[in-house]
Order: C-alpha cells, then structure tokens, then sequence
C-alpha cells in the first residue's frame, strides 16, 4: 500500500504515516462513495449467500461457496480500484490503446469456441475454470477511448467542443465492439453501452444534434423494428411482460411475477434474513445474479432494499460531484460515463425486479454475483477516485 | 456554481452535468417509489400470494363415526376397500413424468394406460373429464376396487410403483342390520361445497376439500362429532413442488361414534309393518271415492314413554342410503326427488304433516275439562249436529245417546265436540269476539302443537294450529286470490273462495267446530302425536324426542350421554290424566280399535289407543292411530289410507307384539321379545374402543291368520258394529 502515491504529483512522499497527513491521498480519496461502495459488496455477499445456501446445484454443495466468492471477488475488486488509483487515469490515458484493442480482442474471443453461453448470452470465455465476461471491461475501454477521443483537442485548448470528425470517429470507436456484444448476442449491455455513449457525448459538450440524432435514430430503429414485424409477437410479449406478466405467464412473465411476490412480501421488515420464503424455495430465478435484489425485499423489507438504492445513491451523488468538480474535460468525460453506465444499469436491473422495467440479464454494481461485473465496477470507483485526486490544488 | 473553480469547460458541459444530476436522483426516487407502492402499499396482498406459493396440504381424511344402534348393532359405518393412489409430486420427478410406471400400473389393474393417465391428470380448462380436481399435493386415487392380489402386487414391488401407494381406506357404508334401512333416519353424505368451506373457515370446525358433509339426518345432527378432524400435514414447497420442510401439522383425530335410541330390530319390524299396512289397503275399496285406497306414504313412530327417545322411525316410500356413497348417480337422484316416487327423502315422521283426526280429540277433551266442564258430565252424542243451517255429521251418522267425554272418547264421538265447541265459540262471543279464551286453541299450543318438538333430525315441519291469528295471517295472504276468483252460487270451489273472501279473517262457528275433531285446517306431524301420547302416558311430560343417545370416543373413552330434556307439561292434572288414560285403554277394549285388539293381555300389558280417520279435501283420508302400553308410544299414519284402526291398527299392534314377544292370541315368550323394556344401558365398549354388537336376525312377520279367525277376533272385539268406527 506503499504505492498510494500519485504520480506527477509532488515528490515521491514513502512514509505510511505521511499517507495519512492532512493533505495525503487516504485523506482526499472520496471516502462515503469508498464506503458506500464496500457497504453495497457485503450486503452482496450476504445476500448472495441467502439466495444459494440451499441452490445445492449450484453451489456445488458447499453452502458458502458463493459467499466466499462474492468476499474474493470484493477483495480482488478493491486491490483493482487502489491499482487504478496508483496508476492514475492520467497514466491510463496513455495505454487506452493498447486496453481497448485487448478488450475487442477479448470480445472476438467470445465469438470463437472459446466463448460459452451461460443464461442464454453467449458473452463468456471460460479459461481454465475461470469464466470472464469480457464486455463488463469493454465498457470501461469504450468509456475511456472516447474520452480520450473527445477531450484531446479541447483539453489541449485547441477548441471548445468537440468538432464533428472527432465525435464521428468515437462513435466510430464505440460501435466496433457494441455491434460484436450484439453479436453475442448480449442486448443488456449493449443496452448500457448506449447509456455510456449517450453519456459519453452529453459530457464532452458534443453538439446538441449529435445529441438528438442518437436518440432520434434510436427511437426511429425501434419504430421501424416494431412496424416491421421483424419481432415475433411472443418476442414483443416476452419484452412487455414486466407490465403485465400475463403475456408471457411461463417464460419471463413467471420471473416477473414470482420476483414481484417475493419484493411485495417483504413488507416493511422482511422476514429477516435467511426467512424468506420465496428465496428459499427458490421460485425467482437467478437470485444471486441479475435477481439478487429480489433477496433483499423480501429478506430486508423496504428498509434494507430502501438502503441498497441509498448507497446507490450516495456512489452516484459522489460521483456527479466528480465530474463537476473536476477541471479537465477527459475526467469529466469519463466520470459521466461511469455515471451514466452505473445509473442505468442500477435502474433496469431493480427496476425489472420492480415491474417497472423490461427484463434484461444485467448485475447489480456490487450487489450482484459475477466476477468480472464487480471488478469492472471497482476499477471504475479507482477512476473516479482518480479524478477527484488529481484535480489541480489551486482550486483547494 | 460560482464555487466550482475555474475549469475552462463550458456553460454546455455545466448544464448537462447538473441535468445528469437531477436526472440520477429521479431515476432512484422512481425505484424508491415503486418499491414503497409494492412492499407498504400492497405488501399484504403480494405476503398472501408468497404463502400460497409455498406451502402444500396434504390432508388425511378422519375416519368418520359409526351411527349404532341402542345394543351397539352399527346402522351406518365404514367399509375398507383398498384404493390404489398416486403421488403426482413423485412422477413429476421422475424423468418421464411417470409415464413408465402408469403404465405398468395399468397392467396390474388390468385397466388400459390411458385410463390411468387420465385419473392423474389435473383438471383445467382445456382438460375434460375424467381428471383430477383436488389438489396436485393429495394422493390421486386411480380405483377404490382394488383386489387384495393388486393391492399384494404393488406393494411389494415398490422398486417397481414409486410413487404409487395401495393402502385400505374407509368409505361409508349403511349396512341395514336385519333389513331396517332407516333411510331418512340416517341422512346422507356428499361433497363439502366451496360456499360451505368459506362459511365454516373460521369456526372452530373447518371443512377441507376433501370433506364428506352430513346432508340430512343424524348424518347432518351430528356431523360435527362423527367427522373428526382431519389430518393435515403441511410441507413447505420450492418453485418445483420439491418438498424442502414441514410447516406445522394437526394429526388426525377419528370421529366419534353415535349410540341412537334406535333399536335396528323394531326398526325392520316398523319399516316391514308399515309398508305391509300401505300394501294391505291399497286392497281396499273407498267408499267415498270408489276407488282402491293410494295408500301413497306412510309414516311410524316408536318412543320410548319416560325418556322420548325414538326406538323406531319409518317413513315411506323410503330410499336405499346406499346409493349415496361415493357420489350419487344422476339417475338415482332424479329417482329420490321426483313426484312420481314421491319423494322418498322426505322423513314423513318429522316432515309429513297432516290433519289428525280424532287422535286430536283427547287435546279437545282437556280443553273442555280446562274450560270448565266435568269429565264425567253427561253429553248428548247424537247422529249429526247442526249450526245454522249447516249440518256436522258423526262419523258414518251413529248417535249413542248421552255419553261422558271418556266414552266420547273411546268411540269417537264427533257431536260430543261439536256441541262444547261450539258452546264455547258462542261465550267467546261469536262472529264478534270479545276477549276471546279460545280454550280449544289455547290447549292445543300448550300441547306442543304448532311448534318444532325439538327432535334432533334436521328440518323438523311446526305444524299448524289454525287459531284466530293464523286465520287473520292466512286472509291477508290469499284474500286477493280469493276475491279474484270466488263467485257466488258458483262451483264449490269458487263458492268457498268467495267465503272466504269475505269472512276468511274471522273464525267462523263451522271452523271451530271442525277444528275441535282435529279437521279443517289444523295440521300435525307424526313426532308431535307421539310426543303427546307419550306425555300422557308418562304423567304429563312432554320430552323433546331424541334419536341419539350417547356420543362415545373414537378411543372409547370418553362418553357423553345425551339426556332427555323436556319442553313442557301437559295442561292437565293427574285426575283428568287418569280419566283420559281409562278412556283410551277403553278405545283397546270397548271402542274404535277393540276390534284390532282382540286376545290383547290387557291385564299384563295395558293398551292405550286412540283412532282417527282425517279428511283432506280432493284426498282420500288419511289413516292415524296413536296408541301406548306402560313404556311405549307407537303412532302411525297412512296418507290416503283409509281409517286408523283399519289400516294401521293391526300394523302397529304386530310392531308391539314383536317388541313384547306376544302371539297373536296374547302369550308372551320374553325370549322372542324383542325389547319388552326399554333398553336403557348403553353398548359395552371393549378396552380397545370398539364397541360390542349383536348379530341381527331379519324379522320374521307371523304369517297372516286364515280368513275366519280375523271373523272371530272381530267379534270378541265387540262386534261387528264397531267396525270403522274412528
């Protein structure tokens, strides 16, 4: 831990205490979004536990099997954020190159026989008993190579906005590895990488009618979809069914519905932990992954589920009042991409538990089981924490 | 803004951040909203719908009651047949959803697979019949007729049936002991409605889809006692219906079994002779009509005097309770409810009611004696009586002379009553009453007439006492009808509507004559007779009749003896009592019935009878006889019968013969007898619970005497006078 010294920053400081000094980097990380996002972890690992004590199947019959996992996974994610920290998003700025090829790369290796379906998206590659879900890290690259993209001539002082050839090429950028996700075929996360373009261009002052045009042209490819017939109605059913599950009363339309009843149930308390009897009986599917939320209802109640989009909350609130603070546009960029990947994911995810969004195989930041999501999700915490450190102390 | 330091980025920029903002926190009210709608809001309806997700009943039937008779003879119990069920939550498991061993199970049944798959399947919507309608957790049952070999078979191949179970389970069965159906007696069972399940969801005694109900009778009385309670084991499922715990169980408990009064021996007596005595006048000519009597139902009584208890109840046409079991038959149902077989679920004993005739004339007697007169006063009995005009004629126009009302009694004389009826029609002021007594009326309620005698048999008929309020009650509901149709000097039946149009509110002299020989208007049910004459018998006690007698624990250890309770007094005192006693052990001797009851023991067993023929209008008449010896009551009625001694006289003298072990010419052979004394002790209960019980043979009827010794008893009656004299 030595190492959380920041690099084109003052001189090399290599005392443990002088980390802690009033003006030191422990002191100035953005400690509630740390906590809040560390406090999201646990509640996962204990939530994830609950939903798979008993999944015999799944947890290969050991009981703590994915509590230790998730435990793991945090740890691994924290020791990810503190390595971006140390590096810096400055530093990172020079590999996004070399970072996205390798996460295209990545992707493509999906595509091979390498790659494995699991849930119906064929978005894994399984080396050696370890899976990875290789678009969770796309979104970071995307994130970063647009930014870099957009905010290299402005940052320089060269412009104010972005012109139109640079905001064309990161589209460009951006749609390479979006139409291999789609490929996959993996529509939630092309779905939040949409999120993070749209993100991506508000933040970097992109002209309004880049604005419009992509919501135009997604509202249009929707329509056009839609009047086409090129859905079938049990698709169109199996996407309306978070409204009303009767539509689909087997396939999605029961997810929804059990997932409901398990929420509804909890009242105000819950049951109390490891009570619930929905997630013992396991009548919601994927309750430790896309499902997990479902545990907290009707384990916590309203006030823990309530606390869960809290902490939400305060990760988000901390990081709007990065990108705002900050005094470059790069860092704006990516903390804005970050905000808009983290809230939209966070929304659809409970809000398809909920009923009020469709559903779509997307984790929970932190909460959720999955390796790879939470370690995308920590590193992008290092980023952040990045970005409020580097900020110039002239505005201290 | 004018805190964020100097940036060199846009307003642009600083606006879509801010909106960024405001946009995040709205997104994460939204969810804060919908999940306070879901969890506060609706959070009881969706914690309802996530107990229903997980947890399954799996109920065991209790083993219902048995119904005994007085010495413990079973009237309706249980039959063990072997029922061949299948666990739908077992083949689910399996990966061909148990199709394999369906299959293999038909061949043991020797039933094709189809069959059985259908058994299995669950009803829905698209599914027709046959298919399961129960719970997919309950055992389906696939046939209740299994062979002890099947049964053998599968079960000792497990390996080869999982899943499948052959276990003997208990349906209900009315084993007629010595041929007594005692059909209505006995009521029935069918099928707890969803309506009845919801009614009795939170008393103390919930039914369970799976529950049998009593629908009538002491089925019905006393389904509480005899259902138990059934088992109930709850397993708390997961999302494929795998078991994963057990919630909270109730064990079952086996219903209790009822002791009766009734004493399966005099039960077949009474069923056999009174179906005898409707067959025997359907020989009959009628006079009157000039056609062979209908003799269309008929209904008996046997009570015990000092306690009310029913010894036997018949009520024919009757019904094999049989049928019931096991779902009663569209066709068999139509059979019990329909005119043509006129309807053989009614317990004409209880819900048959009629006018009694002269069997009503001891309440008659009483009300003279309460209104003033003396028992042994001197009373013109002449041929016919006449009020204005209007001409009321003794049975078959016999005068006597000047009789008291004893003798009036014994040989039923009609003008007798006509004249103190009248008498007292008059002091209560006529056509225009002034503070009424009403003596004959009042008397009549006080006997119990008029109300339910409290009988524990479900839906018990009040009867009727056509006082002046009834009168006043009944004008107002048929005036309008009345007025419509009647017409003066018209057909009898217009110019009765056209009277009473005019003067049906009031009580006419004509009514209360008629009333005061239990014609006209006043109608009474079998029990309430029996009830009344056992009260005489008894010094005056009017006992709620019963039929159960005790209630005994499945285990035998707990007994809960139902004791006689009464309902009122008789309103006389014990010299009048006596004086109306003599005068029926006269109707035995000298009067109406002495020609039925010849070579009766008098001295031994002293019988007291009273007759009675009751006219109904567009019928022919209904044939009474109400009679008692020092510990019975027996009472019986024939609709379109004939006379009381006529056509249920020599019934029921062959009931006590039967029960008091006498030969047609009064010897007695205690050990033929049937039940010389009431039987007053309950059934023995061994240690293990089970409750001891004779063997019942059939009733033997004493073969009819030939043709000249009736000739003969007639005359030892009292000659051939007498005959028909009611």
């Amino acid at each position: 831990m030595a190492g959380f010294s920041v690099p084109g920053y003052g001189p090399e400081r290599t005392s443990w205490t002088k980390a802690f000094a009033r003006d030191s980097v422990v002191r100035r990380l953005d400690w509630p979004m740390l906590l809040s996002a560390l406090a999201l972890s646990l509640v996962g690992v204990v939530l994830v536990y609950s939903a798979t004590r008993n999944r015999m199947g799944l947890n290969q019959g050991d009981p703590y099997f994915f509590f230790v996992r998730h435990l793991l996974n945090t740890g691994i994610g924290i020791a990810l954020m503190a390595g971006t920290i140390w590096l810096g998003h400055r530093t990172l700025r020079t590999a996004v190159p070399v970072l996205y090829g390798i996460s295209v790369l990545l992707i493509l290796l999906v595509l091979t026989p390498l790659g494995a379906t699991i849930n119906g998206a064929h978005a894994w590659l399984v080396v050696g008993g370890f899976s990875l879900q290789p678009s969770e890290f796309v979104k970071i690259t995307i994130i970063l190579g647009m930014a870099m993209l957009l905010a290299a001539r402005v940052d320089a002082g060269d412009r104010e906005h972005p012109d139109h050839r640079t905001v064309l090429l990161a589209l460009a950028l951006a749609t390479v590895p979006m139409l291999i996700v789609m490929l996959m075929p993996d529509l939630g996360s092309v779905m939040v990488m949409v999120m993070i373009v749209l993100g991506v261009l508000l933040t970097s002052g992109a002209s309004n009618r880049w604005i419009l045009g992509l919501i135009g042209a997604g509202a249009g490819g929707a329509i056009l979809v839609w009047q086409l017939g090129i859905l079938d109605e049990y698709q169109i059913n199996r996407f309306a069914a978070f409204a009303n599950p009767q539509l689909d009363p087997a396939g999605v339309g029961y997810n929804t519905n059990q997932a409901r009843i398990a929420i509804g149930s909890g009242g105000l308390t819950g049951t109390g932990l490891f009570q619930g009897t929905q997630t013992t009986g396991q009548f919601v599917p994927e309750q430790q992954t896309d499902f997990v939320f479902t545990v907290a209802g009707e384990e916590l109640g309203f006030l823990g589920a309530g606390l869960i989009i809290a902490l939400l909350g305060v990760v988000l609130w901390r990081a709007c009042r990065i990108a705002r603070a900050t005094t470059e546009l790069y860092g704006t960029i990516v903390a804005g991409g970050i905000i808009a990947w983290f809230a939209f994911q966070s929304f659809e995810n409970i809000g398809m538990t909920l009923g009020i969004m469709p559903v779509a195989g997307l984790p929970l930041p932190f909460v959720s089981y999955g390796g790879t999501a939470m370690f995308a999700a920590w590193i992008a915490i290092g980023l952040l924490q990045s970005i409020k450190l580097q900020r110039p102390l002239s505005a201290g | 803004m004018s805190n964020i330091p100097e940036t060199g980025r846009t307003p642009r920029v600083q606006i879509r951040l801010i909106v960024i903002q405001v946009l995040v926190v709205s997104l994460l009210l939204t969810l804060g909203g919908r999940l306070w709608y879901l969890q506060i809001r609706q959070g009881d309806e969706y914690a309802a719908k996530a107990s229903g997700n997980h947890v399954q009943q799996v109920v065991k039937p209790a083993v219902r009651g048995a119904i005994l008779d007085a010495r413990g003879v079973p009237i309706a119990d249980n039959e063990t047949r072997l029922v061949v069920s299948a666990s739908r939550t077992e083949l689910m498991k399996m990966k061909d959803d148990g199709k394999a061993v369906l299959a293999r199970l038909a061949g043991v049944l020797g039933m094709t697979a189809k069959e059985v798959a259908e058994k299995v399947r669950l009803c829905d919507a698209e599914t027709p019949q046959p298919c399961w309608n129960g719970s997919p957790y309950q055992p389906i049952p696939i046939t209740d007729e299994a062979t002890a070999k099947q049964a053998l078979q599968i079960r000792e191949r497990t390996e080869e049936f999982p899943g499948i179970t052959a276990e003997p389970t208990a349906v209900r069965r009315y084993p007629a002991p010595g041929k007594s159906q005692t059909s209505q007696v006995l009521g029935y069972l069918s099928p707890v409605t969803d309506e009845e399940i919801k009614k009795a969801e939170n008393t103390d005694s919930p039914y369970l889809r799976s529950d049998q109900v009593g629908r009538s009778g002491l089925e019905r009385t006393y389904d509480k006692e005899l259902r138990g309670k059934a088992g109930v084991t709850r397993y708390e499922v997961d999302n494929l219906g795998r078991v994963i715990g057990e919630a909270e169980s109730d064990p079952a408990e086996a219903g209790a079994n009822v002791v009766t009064s009734i004493d399966s021996r005099v039960q077949a007596v009474t069923e056999y002779e009174l179906n005898e005595a409707m067959k025997a006048a359907r020989k009959e000519m009628d006079r009157n009509t000039n056609k062979l009597y209908e003799a269309d139902a008929g209904a008996a009584v046997v009570m015990e005097n000092k306690t009310g208890r029913v010894v036997a109840m018949a009520s024919l046409p009757d019904y094999d309770p049989n049928s019931w079991v096991g779902g009663i038959s569209g066709k068999d149902y139509a059979k019990f409810t329909s005119k043509k077989s006129n309807y053989p679920l009614l317990n004409r004993a209880i819900q048959g009611q009629a006018a009694p005739g002269s069997i009503f004339k001891v309440i008659s007697s009483t009300a003279a004696v309460n209104a003033g007169y003396d028992f042994n006063g001197n009373y013109p009995c002449p041929s016919s009586y006449s009020i204005g005009g209007q001409v009321f004629k003794n049975f078959e126009s016999q005068g006597y002379g000047s009789i008291n009302l004893g003798r009036a009694l014994e040989v039923s004389c009609d003008t007798v009553f006509y004249h103190l009826a009248h008498e007292q029609w008059k002091k209560d002021g006529g056509n225009s009453p002034k503070k009424p007594k009403d003596w004959f009326y009042k008397t009549a309620h006080q006997f119990g007439l008029g109300k339910e005698t409290g009988i524990d048999l479900p839906n018990e008929v009040t009867g009727r006492v056509p006082d002046r309020q009834w009168k006043k009650d009944y004008w107002e509901a048929n005036k309008d009808g009345w007025c419509k149709t009647g017409k003066k000097g018209g057909e009898y039946a217009e110019q009765i509507a056209y009277e009473n149009c005019l003067e049906g509110m009031r009580m006419r002299a004509g009514d209360s004559v008629n009333y005061s020989i239990g014609q006209g208007d006043t109608l009474v049910t079998p029990i309430q007779m029996a009830t009344i004459y056992a009260a005489i018998a008894n010094g005056g006690t009017l006992y709620d009749p019963t039929v159960g007698k005790a209630v005994i624990s499945a285990d035998g250890k707990k007994t809960t003896e139902i004791e006689p309770k009464a309902h009122g007094k008789l309103p006389m005192n014990q010299k009048t009592r006596k004086q109306i006693e003599q005068a029926l052990a006269g109707v035995a001797t000298t009067g109406s019935a002495a020609w039925r009851f010849g070579g009766w023991p008098q001295d031994k067993i002293p019988m007291h009878a009273k007759t009675g023929t009751a006219e109904v209008y567009g019928k022919q008449t209904t044939s009474w006889f109400a009679s008692y010896t020092p510990d019975y009551t027996i009472v019986m009625t024939i609709s379109q019968g004939g006379t009381g001694s006529g056509a249920s006289g020599p019934a029921v003298r062959k009931i006590y013969e039967a029960m008091y072990g006498l030969t047609e010419d009064g010897e007695q052979d205690v050990k033929k007898a049937l039940l010389p004394k009431p039987q007053s002790a309950l059934p023995k209960v061994e240690p293990d619970g089970s409750i001891h019980a004779p063997t019942v043979k059939p009733y033997l009827p004493v073969k009819p005497s030939p043709p000249a010794d009736t000739q003969d008893l007639a005359t030892a009656g009292g000659g051939p006078l007498l005959w028909r004299r009611d």
